[in-house]
């Protein structure tokens, strides 16, 4: 217990560092915002201009309601939540860990008395973020709001359970990502790649059938399980739990267990690729 | 004249090289550009069978016309998009790179261009594999090749995307010269770029007024105008007139980077060696 409060008041000292870090280039910051929450109103003009040409998305046969306009806005702002999450937490510090491995500035990292995933994860936090993330929580109100719907305690509960599991498969993905620069040298692609993979979860994963669909799907929930981690949190939220469908009850413990495979996975690649690490500088 | 044929040659041939050394990785790279295509794919789908008419029609366009409209537009993304472009020669003002110009006997735009040609013939290259595979697989998602006269006009288009989407940057990076920091007015240009150009969805989804005011932008051309001649959507007296107020742009822009640049190095200063 003593170590993981050491861990979480270095947590607060990174969060602290960052924000001052960010308020001292104060207009940066503030551009850095408005822009990143001016691209989550554009693909929100984007959505609603869908929903203009129809009522619904997702649906698997006629009798099912699939996604409307508010409950697919639910699951926008659960994306958005989770994405803003991994970007201020995450995302540059991703990029840079690929960056030290190629200059050899890891070293540094390597040297200081604490783990050496968590430093690397955490040591710069965007709070630029804070943007899109507020988006993220006016929607999801607005559209609670559009639908008439208030989420019990134990939803509500079990959605931020999720949406932290969402936000750990997709960090996962991203350490390891960036890891293999170790053995590539210089990964760029590979980023752009985890972009690319993540942009299949920005959709209900009903919409993926038919011959391509089904192992697209399939692949995306069981192999690399970027479905999961958004639209179990978000179909939480949507409708609750049918004590009558057994996806409804295999699905929760399976993001659970994909939670955990991926933290371990990814725990693994990063381990293996700090022992092939050769140090470029010195 | 042809001592400045024989130095824009010599550019061409090293900048050509130089982008080939990357060859796998960029191959690599193109192919995956089209992966975010299967979303929009499976997206487009759920909205036809959304709205009931999985063989109907939306804006005029059926489930697969709209497909194949996204996959269009990468083609003219691959000509129309500069990327690193503006903020190049806002940084090469900011630190000083600039001044090479100034004193060397080569001519900064022409120069920029001529890279860029050989960058795009590169890419064009290296991923002319990765898209004849994709538009082999998709291939039923096109109503079938346009005639000569359309694919003609379909090509003008594309050279004028280049041209527009060329002069265009950099007219924005010579803003450079005026203003120190210009990150987020790229940013806001590339937004409204990705939005307006039709790369995010064709701009006949609009609502009207809104389609009409985007339709009196030149962005349009970068995208969605080589795509909607192809697939016969814009044609007749239509296409001569849209063909010629593209190249009203490319000229407009053209001048205006040259303009921006003349009056820009006036306001120049670099110090120290």
């Amino acid at each position: 217990m003593g170590r993981l409060a050491w861990y979480a008041r270095v947590f607060l000292i990174f969060l602290r560092n960052s924000l001052v870090r960010d308020m001292t280039f104060r207009a940066n910051f503030i551009i850095d915002t408005i822009s990143s929450m001016s691209w989550v109103f554009m693909n929100l003009g984007f959505y609603i201009l869908i929903f203009e040409y129809t009522d619904r998305i997702g649906t698997v046969a006629d009798w099912d309601p699939g996604w409307g306009r508010d409950q697919f806005f639910l699951f926008l702002a659960t994306t958005l939540l989770i994405n803003s999450l991994i970007r201020g937490l995450f995302l540059s510090n991703a990029v840079e860990f690929s960056e030290q491995i190629r200059t050899g500035t890891l070293d540094f990292a390597l040297l200081k008395p604490i783990d050496t995933q968590f430093l690397i994860s955490l040591g710069r936090i965007e709070w630029s973020a804070i943007g899109p993330f507020s988006c993220g929580v006016a929607l999801m109100a607005y559209s609670l709001f559009q639908v008439h719907y208030v989420p019990g305690p134990m939803q509500a509960a079990l959605f931020l359970f999720y949406l932290f599991c969402g936000v750990a498969i997709y960090y996962s993905l991203m350490i390891a990502m960036a890891a293999t620069a170790v053995w590539l040298g210089r990964n760029k692609t590979l980023l752009d790649f985890w972009f690319y993979i993540t942009n299949f979860s920005r959709y209900p994963m009903e919409i993926y059938k038919g011959p391509w669909g089904n192992p697209l799907r399939w692949a995306f929930t069981f192999f690399v399980p970027v479905l999961i981690a958004v639209n179990v949190p978000a179909r939480l939220l949507v409708r609750p739990l049918d004590p009558e469908n057994p996806e409804d009850w295999l699905l929760l413990p399976f993001a659970v267990f994909a939670t955990l495979g991926s933290l371990a996975v990814s725990r693994w690649i990063f381990n293996r690729s700090l022992l092939s690490y050769r140090s470029a500088s010195s | 004249m042809l001592f400045r044929l024989a130095t824009g040659w010599t550019v061409l041939k090293i900048s050509f090289e130089e982008r080939l050394i990357y060859r796998g990785d960029f191959a690599l790279g193109t192919l995956m550009r089209f992966l975010p295509i299967v979303t929009q794919i499976f997206l487009w789908r759920a909205v036809f069978y959304g709205a009931d008419r999985p063989e109907g029609q939306i804006a005029g366009y059926t489930c697969d016309t709209i497909i194949g409209y996204y996959l269009l537009t990468m083609i003219s993304r691959a000509f129309s998009s500069m990327p690193g472009l503006a903020s190049g020669i806002a940084r090469d003002i900011r630190d000083g790179t600039v001044k090479k110009f100034l004193i060397q006997p080569i001519d900064m735009v022409s120069f920029l261009l001529i890279n860029r040609v050989a960058h795009k013939l590169v890419y064009y290259l290296v991923a002319v594999g990765p898209f004849a595979l994709v538009f082999y697989l998709f291939r039923d998602f096109f109503p079938g090749w346009p005639d000569g006269f359309t694919m003609l006009a379909y090509l003008a288009s594309l050279v004028m995307a280049f041209l527009l989407g060329f002069f265009l940057e950099a007219t924005l990076g010579m803003i450079g010269f005026w203003f120190l920091e210009v990150s987020s007015l790229f940013f806001v240009y590339m937004l409204f770029s990705f939005f307006f150009s039709g790369h995010m969805f064709p701009i006949d989804l609009l609502p009207d007024k809104l389609e009409f005011l985007v339709r009196l932008m030149p962005l349009h051309y970068l995208a969605y105008f080589p795509a909607a001649v192809f697939l016969g959507r814009i044609s007749g007296p239509d296409l001569i007139q849209g063909l010629w107020i593209q190249f009203a742009w490319v000229v407009f822009f053209l001048v205006a980077s040259r303009t921006a640049f003349h009056f820009g190095v006036r306001r120049y200063s670099g110090f120290g060696g």
